[in-house]
């Protein structure tokens, strides 16, 4: 894994325009992933982390908008791609894998007349040669290619994820973004997707971005984690090291929410704000984690990144040297 | 016959889908109303059917007297005394048009509230017993929505002794069956919500049930069909007349258009005899559509268009 | 496969319901129209026929279930009786003469709608807050408002009676001799086009809107989405992944628009003359004429339930998730 960055996010700001309001879904977050490096990005459901995914694979609709912000995928500003151009970068640099594999599938196509579409659409490949190549995908996340003629409905759920991740692996890309990958699946069928997903990247060595609400999933597999809340990132760091020792409240909570299999029974703590105030203005704290002891720097905004040690951010006041001042 | 539309049938085709996807808020009427009002396309269609309204109302007064006796010589062009002409007979079309709304109206609304009424009965009871009373509430429905509807209208309506009670009661008997289908999808799908599910293992009444919890949710879709349905009743009802199968002795539009053309309007190139009936037809079935394009809009966000169009970030 | 028998024997059923609804209606009708009947038609008749009607009727003394199995074997067998207004043409052969013209009419108005609407649906909903999609559906939403036969009544004015550019009843010119030849088969085409359009002038805006909206809900599915992800053409995405889909209601909506089409294609004959059942059946009320008037509502009937089958045939193959039994 080098440090030579594939994709940076610079200041990302997107909005929705409601009828007379606007949203910030994401509020000024930056980030870059690296050359074979798998990054997570967690949070709970609404803070924006799909809608950072879609931004990215410039997949946004009406009623939303990229506000301001750059994102550079090797150098390539991508916020500037358009048309025709933007249709031939489309899957063959940036793949997605979407939430529900059932739902991205189309329903009255067989598994494989989608697969040779890529093909045919990309490398202009007959449909015999795409067949071959979709078969040979197949094989490598492990459904025999004789299934190439069967429907979605057909095929059982963690099948049908499976041929997603071929198909987001067709053509090679170099930044794979999987949306909540498993989240519609039940526990065994995750570990064995999880496991495949882990398979595929030591093998073909693409980066991934992966999104999810379930932190313990994420530090098996992730090298570098964010934590993303109300469309800010409230903590940025090394996956182990942030699961060993969180900074931030919030990231703690949200690990919270997972309680562990053994242990001490202890009492849980909740997140007990809704997420949005959701107009995105100030006014109200978006963040009403228990908070440390002392609050007289408590400004009810997030902060931004703050760089506490090399390669470690959290979102945190620039603090008075004082001591014992809980994080 | 001619608004009740494949629009309408291609909502009740999708399989058990509701025709329209509201988000079950439970601020729906207020939200609804001002989203109604504040839209161009309800306005319009408001103020249109107001106005007909007020011309069925106060017809007596603009037009005294019986419309069907012949006052004038007969065919004549529109002309400042009779500002729609008059008919083959010699009528005032004008007069026949504004007494004509009294009926046509009355009569679409009341067989669209009665075919709603029993579409909801059959629906909401069909969702909240279901199995065997739903398999069969349904197979009816199917049934009746499956024999042709004009046809059927023309044997029930020539068995039966000739009246606008006839016209009413066979509309209502070929009607319902829309709105039921349409009505129980939508009471399925709320009737699978876990609020119905605790009120059902609380004790609660059924008929509290249905009447309390189901229906208040289905308020704007309830709405949508009532639309439908009478302007189904008033397109009907017309059709009927003009085939000759309504009471031809009331004067509605639509036996205005049946004697136009018996006595050979369109051949005497006399235009105006059955050009405003046909257009008050077709003026507020377009305001009732109106109205219900914009309920659609107002509960389903994505049918709205947006003012940018299509921007994409 | 039990798809297709659900559906067969649905469609049955509602056949036994039509006939028995067309045995109990005379019998149990207030008013008693059939006297009435019967006082018209008496000296027209010869015995043997009265007998006939009489039995059609239950007005002779044979105990109700013997009426109604006779009846329903006579249906099976074609015997409808004989019809009143066109005294001595049996029934089946009044309806089977005219039949052909209604078919026509209302095949052709019917399949040019559909295409033509869901065509221009789709169009609508890709570009959405376009033209299309923003001026064509309210004019089409009012102009289907209008009642069919109001507008063959415009459309006859207008184009014939005013303009004279087509002709103004009758399915060809008359003094001609039906047979296979270009002049005649132009004639019919003349004759065809006004009826035809007026239906589908009238039915044209459902369709586009309704296929404009189950295309909107559809675009709004993650199958699209990802479909845009991958980078497939506009064109593929719109037909193979959107419009193939949203088509699946379409095709149901076009089994159970045939009652509708039948209902504007009887109205809009009888403006024209148009010599098909439905200008038949205007006559049959007219003249009294029961017998016929149950006939034809039978023989519509039958023809829509037939339709509707084989549009679930298609449907079928069309939907891979309902050949799953």
């Amino acid at each position: 894994m080098s440090t030579t960055p594939i994709l940076e996010v610079t200041n990302l700001r997107v909005e929705y325009h409601g009828d007379n309001r606007q949203v910030v879904a994401v509020n000024d977050v930056s980030f870059s992933i690296g050359e074979g490096e798998i990054f997570g990005l967690a949070g709970e459901s609404g803070c924006g982390k799909s809608t950072v995914a879609n931004a990215i694979m410039r997949l946004l609709k009406d009623p939303a908008e990229v506000t301001h912000g750059q994102i550079r995928f090797k150098g390539r500003d991508l916020l500037a791609l358009r048309g025709e151009e933007l249709r031939r970068f489309r899957w063959k640099e940036i793949a997605m894998i979407f939430q529900s594999a059932m739902n991205s599938l189309n329903p009255v196509m067989t598994i494989g007349s989608q697969m040779v579409d890529i093909f045919t659409t990309h490398e202009g490949l007959s449909v015999k040669q795409a067949r071959s190549r979709s078969a040979e995908l197949l094989r490598l996340v492990s459904i025999d290619p004789v299934r190439l003629d069967s429907y979605p409905h057909q095929l059982s759920g963690g099948m049908r994820q499976r041929a997603v991740i071929a198909m987001a692996l067709a053509l090679e890309p170099s930044l794979l973004i999987m949306d909540e990958p498993t989240t519609a699946l039940d526990v065994v069928v995750q570990q064995e997707i999880m496991a495949q997903i882990s398979d595929l990247q030591r093998q073909l060595g693409f980066s991934v971005l992966f999104i999810t609400h379930d932190m313990s999933l994420m530090v098996e597999l992730s090298h570098r984690m964010a934590v993303m809340h109300s469309g800010r990132l409230v903590e940025m760091a090394d996956a182990e090291l942030m699961f060993a020792s969180p900074l931030h409240p919030y990231t703690l909570s949200l690990m919270n929410a997972f309680p562990p299999l053994t242990g001490p029974r202890i009492r849980l703590t909740g997140l007990s704000d809704s997420v949005r105030a959701a107009d995105g203005s100030s006014g109200s704290c978006s963040f009403h984690v228990s908070c440390p002891p002392d609050r007289a720097n408590c400004s009810g905004n997030i902060p931004d990144l703050r760089e506490v040690e090399p390669g470690r951010f959290v979102a945190e006041h620039p603090r008075p040297s004082i001591e014992g001042t809980a994080a | 016959m001619s608004v009740t539309n494949p629009s309408e049938t291609v909502a009740q085709a999708t399989p058990d889908a509701p025709a329209v996807v509201p988000a079950s808020d439970r601020r729906p009427r207020r939200g609804l109303l001002r989203g109604i009002l504040g839209n161009r396309k309800a306005a319009f269609g408001a103020a249109v059917l107001l106005l007909f309204g007020v011309v069925a109302l106060a017809a007596p007064l603009l037009a005294p007297g019986n419309p069907s006796l012949i006052t004038a010589i007969a065919s004549q062009p529109p002309s400042l005394e009779h500002l729609l002409g008059t008919t083959a007979k010699g009528q005032d079309v004008l007069a026949l048009t504004m007494h004509g709304a009294r009926t046509s109206l009355l009569v679409g609304f009341v067989v669209g509230a009665a075919a709603t009424l029993v579409g909801l009965l059959v629906g909401v009871a069909s969702a909240y017993f279901g199995r065997v009373i739903d398999d069969l509430l349904s197979l009816v429905t199917n049934v009746f929505l499956l024999i042709p509807g004009l046809p059927l209208l023309v044997i029930l309506a020539a068995f039966l002794p000739p009246g606008i009670g006839t016209v009413v009661v066979v509309l209502i008997i070929t009607g319902w069956a829309g709105s039921a289908r349409v009505l129980r999808s939508q009471a399925l799908s709320i009737r699978s919500k876990d609020f119905v599910a605790a009120a059902v293992v609380t004790g609660e009444h059924p008929l509290r049930i249905m009447f309390r919890e189901i229906l208040p949710n289905m308020a704007s879709i309830v709405m949508s069909t009532f639309l439908a349905c009478v302007i189904f009743g008033i397109g009907a009802q017309a059709g009927l007349e003009f085939l000759g199968l309504g009471d031809a002795s009331v004067v509605s539009w639509g036996t205005n258009l049946y004697w136009a053309s018996n006595d050979g309007a369109l051949f005497t190139g006399a235009w105006w005899a059955f050009a405003p009936s046909g257009l008050c037809i077709a003026l507020v079935a377009f305001a009732l559509a109106m109205v219900n394009y914009a309920v659609d809009e107002v509960t389903n966000p994505r049918l709205r268009t947006t003012k940018k169009g299509r921007t994409r970030a | 496969m039990r798809f297709i028998v659900r559906r067969l024997a649905f469609y049955l059923l509602a056949f036994w319901v039509s006939i028995t609804l067309n045995f109990l209606l005379p019998r149990f009708m207030p008013g008693d129209p059939v006297t009435r009947m019967f006082a018209q038609a008496a000296n027209k008749m010869q015995p043997h026929q009265i007998e006939q009607l009489r039995q059609l009727f239950g007005l002779d003394e044979r105990p109700i279930w013997q009426q109604y199995l006779s009846y329903v074997h006579n249906i099976f067998t074609g015997q409808m009786g004989v019809s009143i207004s066109r005294f001595p043409t049996p029934v089946a052969e009044v309806i089977g003469s005219q039949i052909g013209w209604t078919l026509l009419l209302g095949g052709t108005a019917l399949v040019i709608a559909v295409v033509i609407g869901n065509l221009l649906g789709i169009l609508a909903a890709w570009r959405r807050g376009g033209v299309l999609d923003s001026v064509f559906p309210p004019i089409l939403v009012f102009v289907g408002s209008f009642p069919y036969f109001w507008l063959a009544m415009a459309a006859l004015y207008l184009f014939g009676v005013v303009l004279g550019w087509f002709p103004i009843r009758h399915a060809f010119d008359a003094g001609m001799t039906p047979e296979l030849s270009w002049t005649f088969i132009a004639s019919i085409a003349t004759h065809l086009f006004l009826p035809a359009l007026t239906i589908v002038l009238v039915s044209i805006g459902g369709w586009m809107l309704g296929m404009r909206n189950t295309m909107i809900a559809t675009t709004a599915e993650d199958y699209i989405l990802m479909a845009e992800a991958k980078g497939l053409t506009n064109n593929r995405i719109m037909f193979r992944y959107a419009a193939r889909n949203a088509m699946l209601p379409s095709v149901t909506a076009f089994g159970m628009s045939f009652g509708f089409i039948v209902g504007g294609a009887l109205l809009t004959e009888v403006v024209f003359a148009y010599p098909g059942v439905g200008y038949q059946l205007l006559a049959a009320v007219q003249g009294l004429d029961y017998p016929l008037m149950q006939g034809i509502f039978l023989t519509i009937t039958a023809a829509v339930l037939v339709a509707n089958f084989l549009v679930d045939i298609v449907y079928v193959r069309l939907d891979p998730r309902v050949r799953v039994s």
